[in-house]
């Protein structure tokens, strides 16, 4: 990766100093009432809308010089999304940027959160696309902002029930609802449920930004996130027959990719670094064999 | 209702006003309702029935007057000075409304079951299997086939949409419904079976309620008590059979004039 010279006649991370104060401020709001979303001025960016212009705005206002940024897109450190946003940082604010989980201060993601867990200190960005979990069923935005703020929630399960009544049990794989903090209702932006779990008590501060919709809210560090369901129908995360075909792992979130034109497919990490890291230190340690046995 | 006052009104409406600007909806309407009575407001169009009816159920702040009802647990309670949750949570409970346009009371676009056990999920129950044996239960009741639980209402029948209202506000055994006008744009027959299923309910569940029509056939056969309403304003109360069969005022005499014999 070579990384693109720091443009200058653009102020640091792009926005206007006084632009980030007002979101940092909403941000602030947002870590002090768990899940609770709360309204920023967002502002037009140069990318747009539903590229992750609410989750880049977030990134700017906290990125420091000296942070070291990773930006995923489906788990991937390579693919467009993240590839732009990534490049979005290098040229407007000179920040070092990774792809090694562990090394990286503020983490900027679309629909994954890294297997690789995360650690106090460290921030994860979520863009969002829609963040009102209660939207499908009821399009009135005063109606849901009065349901949150009488935590009225058995909608929520109206949407559960209308599943296991349709498909048999819980078909909701992602953007699957929780309630943070025993009180707000969230919706975790488009992760897939197999992540849910990663956000309970997470020692990492996240931070949920969604740009067209003008909103910020945010999981402290240590918050309890507890996923929605029925007591006869009770949470489950997704699972795989065959381990990843790359590594070996049978702890992560696979994707499905499909190799010629007779069907012929496999099954691999998502998430490509800790894809790679596995695949590295599986290879280091068959050297070192060879060196132990020579 | 055991273990209750029958001489406390459930309902105490004092002098009710509600203005759309400077034009007057209701003004000075007041009444009580009795636990199990039914009470038929009548009048024609425009004559501010449906504006109570949502003044009454909570919707609406009204201008002037209030509304106490006998709650459950701290006795007469004006309804405009709960704070706003305590209301909400009262309507989803103890009230029922039923609209006269079944989309409005319903989701159209989630199905029979859901609508119908939608309050209980509010009121926190979890379990799915139980849910949906109520559900079933409450269909059976309101006279839906209960294989039509996972339909949309969508592609029920005026009639059946008007039954899936009522079913999903009676599934927790509230004490007071408000109807409006839920027998209009439905054919005879059909509303002969609403008529009976409503009456048959209210008897079994001794429940209150409040009916809105301008039909006063439906009156006669629900209604213990009526007040004819004109220009906002109630012109005349009393029995229903006393007001049908023998009515003072002028505007009265005129609405049961104006029915046509078949």
């Amino acid at each position: 990766m070579n990384a693109p010279p720091r443009d200058h006649h653009v102020n640091f991370a792009y926005l206007d100093e006084r632009t980030k104060r007002m979101i940092r401020r909403a941000i602030l709001k947002a870590v002090c009432i768990p899940g609770y979303q709360v309204a920023f001025g967002s502002r037009e960016m140069p990318l747009p809308y539903g590229w992750g212009t609410g989750g880049i705005q977030v990134t700017a206002s906290l990125l420091g010089p000296d942070d070291v940024l990773k930006v995923i897109d489906q788990g991937s450190d390579d693919t467009v999304n993240a590839v732009n946003i990534r490049r979005f940082f290098q040229r407007t604010a000179g920040v070092e940027v990774t792809t090694e989980t562990p090394c990286a201060d503020v983490i900027q993601t679309r629909h994954r959160i890294p297997e690789t867990p995360l650690r106090e200190g460290q921030i994860i960005v979520y863009q969002v696309p829609v963040p009102e979990p209660m939207q499908r069923l009821e399009p009135r935005e005063a109606e849901t902002r009065k349901l949150h703020g009488l935590a009225e929630y058995g909608l929520m399960h109206v949407k559960l029930y209308e599943d296991i009544a349709r498909f048999g049990h819980i078909a909701t794989t992602y953007d699957y609802p929780v309630l943070v903090n025993g009180r707000y209702v969230m919706a975790p932006s488009p992760i897939p449920k197999f992540d849910n779990p990663k956000m309970h008590m997470n020692p990492a501060l996240q931070v949920f930004g969604a740009g067209r919709e003008k909103r910020i809210y945010a999981v402290p560090p240590y918050t309890p996130v507890e996923s929605l369901a029925f007591d006869d129908h009770p949470f489950t995360v997704q699972k795989w027959d065959s381990p990843c075909a790359l590594c070996g792992a049978t702890d992560s979130f696979l994707d499905e990719v499909i190799t010629d034109d007779h069907g012929t497919r496999m099954f691999v990490c998502s998430d490509s670094d800790y894809c790679r890291t596995r695949q590295q230190a599986a290879q280091a340690c068959g050297e070192e064999k060879l060196r132990a046995r020579a | 209702m055991p273990g209750r006052d029958v001489d406390t009104p459930l309902l105490r409406v004092r002098g009710l006003r509600r203005l759309y600007g400077r034009r007057v909806a209701i003004e000075e309407v007041s009444f009580d309702l009795w636990p199990g009575e039914v009470l038929a407001v009548v009048g024609e169009s425009g004559s501010g029935k449906t504006t109570l009816l949502h003044a009454l159920a909570g919707h609406h702040m009204p201008d002037a007057g209030s509304v106490w009802f006998d709650t459950r647990d701290q006795g007469h309670v004006e309804i405009y000075s709960m704070p706003e949750g305590h209301r909400r949570a009262l309507a989803r409970t103890d009230l029922g409304f039923v609209h006269q346009n079944a989309a409005d009371g319903l989701r159209m676009n989630v199905s029979a079951g859901a609508n119908v056990v939608e309050r209980l999920m509010a009121l926190g129950q979890r379990n799915y299997g139980d849910l949906r044996v109520q559900a079933a239960e409450w269909l059976a009741r309101v006279e839906i086939d209960p294989c039509r639980i996972d339909d949309t209402p969508l592609t029920f029948s005026g009639g059946m949409r008007q039954r899936l209202q009522i079913a999903r506000n009676l599934i927790t055994l509230p004490r007071l419904m408000f109807l409006d006008e839920p027998t209009s744009g439905l054919d005879v027959s059909v509303q002969a079976r609403l008529l009976d299923l409503l009456r048959q309910l209210t008897r079994q569940l001794g429940l209150a309620a409040v009916l809105v029509t301008h039909d006063l056939a439906v009156a006669r056969l629900l209604a213990h008590r009526m007040i004819v309403m004109q220009q906002g304003r109630v012109v005349e109360a009393g029995l229903t059979d006393q007001v049908l069969d023998d009515p003072e005022h002028a505007y009265s005499q005129l609405l049961v004039s104006s029915v046509l014999p078949p």
